[in-house]
């Protein structure tokens, strides 16, 4: 049942044995012990698995292993490199902008790859941005100021 | 706990180091850093010389739920008390070693001083013994040197590791050994298991079946999802049709049998009067957290059951395990793993008792169980369905209200384990041997009330009859949604005060504030009204502004909110203007994060939530059928606390929510010019229907 397949995640070649329909976000967490990514619908509804595939946000629940061969990933403990956190990951302590966080990997993805693409988004093109996020605590606008934060600094 | 010692909560190591153990849990509320905050205050040591232990039957102190916004106000004294007396204990040392009075001792920055001399906590920790009881009038005689920790904005100390994205929620647990297992829930309330077909599992895979109660356990959590799937695909279940019409949801509330809850009587009616009368009501809300709900359980071979869980209250739960299986409650070792936030009694306490009977069947073995999306929207328990007539009396010479009647109906809003007369928990109804699952209870009125939580208002009206009716049978699982039955009376009471203020050509502030005698309400409203510009329309189109105010039962936090909302093709919350006094303030920007984030959640509910269901299943079980508020569909917040700090403590988690609905409510109206939805969700159909009468 199982097969081989290899990917390069947060910059280092992998390689894990899996059964292809499994989701990325299952070997991510278990094969591969990068726990940050979090499970929070398995349906592809709510972002708090967002990784970059090729650069693309996506949510790793709903990406099967045999789509993912080859490809490369980065997972919300790539982001910054070298093990330091993303500057919006800063923000968003610097803000305290969370309440239980479980959202915030998701949303910290999303929002890396939005500055990756506009460096100086809008406030209005930060809350496009991060609609496929949700976050139950409440805490999205404080999210959307302290990227604000960040970007215009 | 009275007579525990004060080691329960704070011990010293020889290097320094400060551990304290408290009951109440983090849950996202930031309470674990604000009670950081108090201990270090009163010990007079750095923060970060703290370390905060996560809750635990085995060696914490049994603080009952985190809930009910009681942990700042509960938790807060006794730990100062436990704080006080170690810090008096190492002070006598130091008196005794240097031969000098207590009296004449400082301590500072974790320095005990006195002239010259000086030592630590670390340095005399070996000649204090801390398993002394806790004298609660120690914290009373404790010298005032306030360390400029209380009143400051510490940062979370829960939260760099979670936006880190580092293992930090119980979800991410891996102990030795561990297997990870999965419960197939019946497809209904009330279904029965008939068979299942295990042909095409994996010989691997353990099957735990016990009457309807049908899980597996496999080695990876790959293997226990497929298993899943194949248990799903292949069982078959004899279900009824049990649920009530949707769509009439005041009927079923109404419809009995019920309890009936008597607040006491004030006032005789007036005898003539302008009568006006309304009816509200608010659908079945889920708590919606964004984890489904995770445990872990291992049945150790010394006969010990180890659980993992992020329930509210793991004694408790501890309980309510070993009442469902007849064990003894000293064997059953429960500890608080983070979650997401739960915003009440979610499944977390189902899925440990799902963990406990899984284990059972690998004995030794640790197992973590998940639970899926639809699960946590369908089968944990929701925040009840409530219905009201609300009736009152206007003196039109002086434009007061003079007799105000309200009438509720409501299941109940506690079913934490234990709660209701039994265990509760979910899985122990659908055993081969059922046990109980009562319909939820209420806490007792002087505790707050459920179903009529802050059903009595705050107003000062001559005449005054608050009942309530709480349903005691019910196929809908209820229980405690974050501020329980208050968001549904204070939308109720409020919305019915713009009713009753444009009846009487009276603007909505000025007719609260004619009939508000409480001088911390009424400068909780006008500093939200000020901040808000009352008295100008909202600088945009379609635009409506309203407020809402309560006090949280009737003793907690003051909270008032002002509200802009555009109402035309869609209903939008554009700003919340919200002034809120919670008493002396531990960590304004906690107080603040949570008003804000109550506030939005409360305007999720208002604008959106509704659980779906037919007549035999709960449909909503996902976020297209369940949809939550968005980035794009948040308003912009502002908390202006309003200092009171010589008044004691009081938890903010809960005060925004009633107000809140209100504020969105009278808003609505307010762009409709006075046509008003009663009802929630205040969806863009709902308004159509109003408008068309």
């Amino acid at each position: 049942m199982t097969q081989s397949f290899t990917l390069t995640v947060n910059g280092e070649h992998v390689t894990v044995e899996a059964d292809p329909g499994t989701s990325l976000l299952h070997v991510l967490r278990n094969d591969l012990g990068l726990r940050g990514t979090r499970f929070g619908c398995g349906l592809g509804q709510c972002g708090a698995c967002f990784v970059l595939l090729d650069g693309a946000v996506v949510p790793s629940c709903d990406t099967p292993m045999w789509s993912a061969q080859g490809r490369t990933v980065v997972t919300v403990e790539g982001l910054g490199g070298n093990g330091a956190l993303h500057r919006v990951q800063q923000a968003i302590l610097d803000g305290q902008a969370a309440q239980c966080a479980y959202c915030i990997s998701g949303i910290a993805v999303n929002a890396a790859a939005l500055l990756d693409a506009t460096p100086e988004p809008s406030e209005e093109e930060i809350t496009e941005a991060l609609d496929r996020n949700l976050c139950r605590c409440g805490v999205q606008r404080r999210v959307v100021q302290a990227i604000l934060a960040e970007v215009r600094k | 706990m009275t007579g525990a010692p004060v080691s329960r909560h704070v011990t010293v190591g020889p290097d320094g180091t400060i551990e304290v153990r408290v009951g109440k849990v983090e849950i996202g509320q930031g309470i674990v850093t604000a009670l950081s905050q108090i201990a270090a205050d009163t010990l007079g040591v750095p923060p970060e010389r703290i370390r905060m232990l996560p809750a635990s039957t085995r060696y914490g102190p049994n603080e009952g739920f985190t809930a009910g916004s009681l942990s700042i106000a509960t938790s807060g004294p006794a730990l100062r008390a436990a704080c006080a007396q170690a810090r008096a204990l190492f002070v006598a040392e130091a008196a005794r070693r240097w031969e000098v009075g207590p009296g004449m001792i400082t301590v500072r920055d974790g320095r005990l001083s006195c002239g010259d001399l000086t030592t630590s906590y670390g340095e005399l920790a070996e000649s204090v013994d801390l398993g002394v009881p806790v004298d609660p009038d120690a914290a009373a005689g404790a010298p005032a040197e306030p360390t400029g920790q209380i009143g400051r904005s510490l940062p979370r100390l829960d939260l760099p590791a979670k936006v880190a994205g580092r293992p930090a929620y119980l979800h991410d647990l891996r102990l030795p050994g561990q297997l990870f297992g999965r419960v197939l829930r019946p497809p209904s309330p009330g279904a029965r298991l008939l068979r299942y077909g295990a042909s095409r599992l994996d010989p691997q895979v353990t099957v735990v079946r016990d009457g309807s109660f049908l899980g597996v356990v496999a080695a990876d959590e790959a293997g226990a999802a497929r298993a899943l799937a194949l248990l799903r695909d292949t069982a078959e279940w004899d279900e009824r049709d049990t649920l009530p019409d949707e769509n009439d949801l005041h009927a079923y509330l109404r419809s009995g049998p019920h309890q009936t809850i008597e607040t006491p009587t004030v006032g005789e009616p007036p005898a003539t009067g302008r009568r006006l009368r309304a009816r509200y009501g608010r659908p079945f809300i889920a708590h919606a957290s964004m984890a489904p709900s995770c445990a872990a359980a291992r049945w150790n071979d010394d006969g010990t059951l180890s659980v993992w869980t992020h329930s509210q209250g793991i004694h408790p739960l501890r309980t309510a395990i070993a009442g469902s299986l007849g064990l003894e409650e000293s064997r059953v070792h429960v500890d608080h793993v983070d979650g997401a936030g739960c915003y009440g009694h979610n499944a977390a306490d189902d899925a440990a008792f799902d963990a406990v009977l899984l284990a059972r069947a690998v004995p030794g073995r640790p197992v973590l169980v998940q639970w899926t999306r639809q699960d946590e929207l369908t089968w944990a328990p929701f925040g009840s369905a409530m219905s009201a007539d609300v009736s009152a009396t206007l003196d039109e010479a002086t434009g007061r209200v003079t007799s105000w009647e309200y009438e509720l109906w409501s299941q109940g809003h506690a079913a934490r384990p234990g709660f209701a007369g039994a265990p509760g928990l979910l899985a122990g109804a659908y055993l081969e041997n059922p046990l109980a699952l009562p319909a939820a209870a209420d806490p007792p009125l002087e505790r707050g009330g459920g179903s009529l939580r802050n059903a009595v208002p705050i107003y000062a009206f001559p005449h005054r009859r608050v009942t309530g009716h709480r349903l005691l049978e019910t196929p809908i699982r209820s229980s405690a949604l974050r501020s329980l039955g208050a968001f549904m009376n204070v939308f109720a009471i409020e919305s019915f005060m713009d009713e009753l203020a444009g009846a009487a050509g009276a603007d909505p502030l000025e007719f609260r504030l004619a009939h508000l005698t409480d001088d911390r309400a009424r400068a909780v409203l006008e500093r939200a009204a000020e901040a808000a510009g009352w008295g100008t329309p909202p600088p945009f189109e379609d635009g409506g502004r309203g407020i809402g105010f309560a006090q949280y039962k009737n003793a907690g936090a003051y909270c008032a909110v002002v509200a802009d909302v555009e109402a035309g093709r869609r209903i939008r919350a554009r700003r919340l203007t919200i002034a809120v006094d919670v008493g002396r303030v531990v960590n304004p920007d906690g107080v603040r994060n949570q008003i804000e984030g109550g506030a939005v959640q409360a305007t999720s509910w208002t604008l959106k939530e509704r659980v779906r269901f037919d007549r035999r299943r709960i449909t909503s079980g996902d976020w297209e059928s369940y949809p939550i508020l968005r980035f794009s569909e948040t308003p912009h917040v502002t908390v202006d606390i309003v200092e009171h700090p010589g008044t004691p403590s009081v938890g903010a988690g809960e005060a925004a929510q009633g107000p809140t609905a209100a504020a969105l409510a009278n808003a609505v109206a307010d762009a409709l010019d006075g046509v008003r939805v009663r009802d929630l969700p205040l969806t863009p159909e709902a308004v159509m229907d109003a408008i068309n009468g």
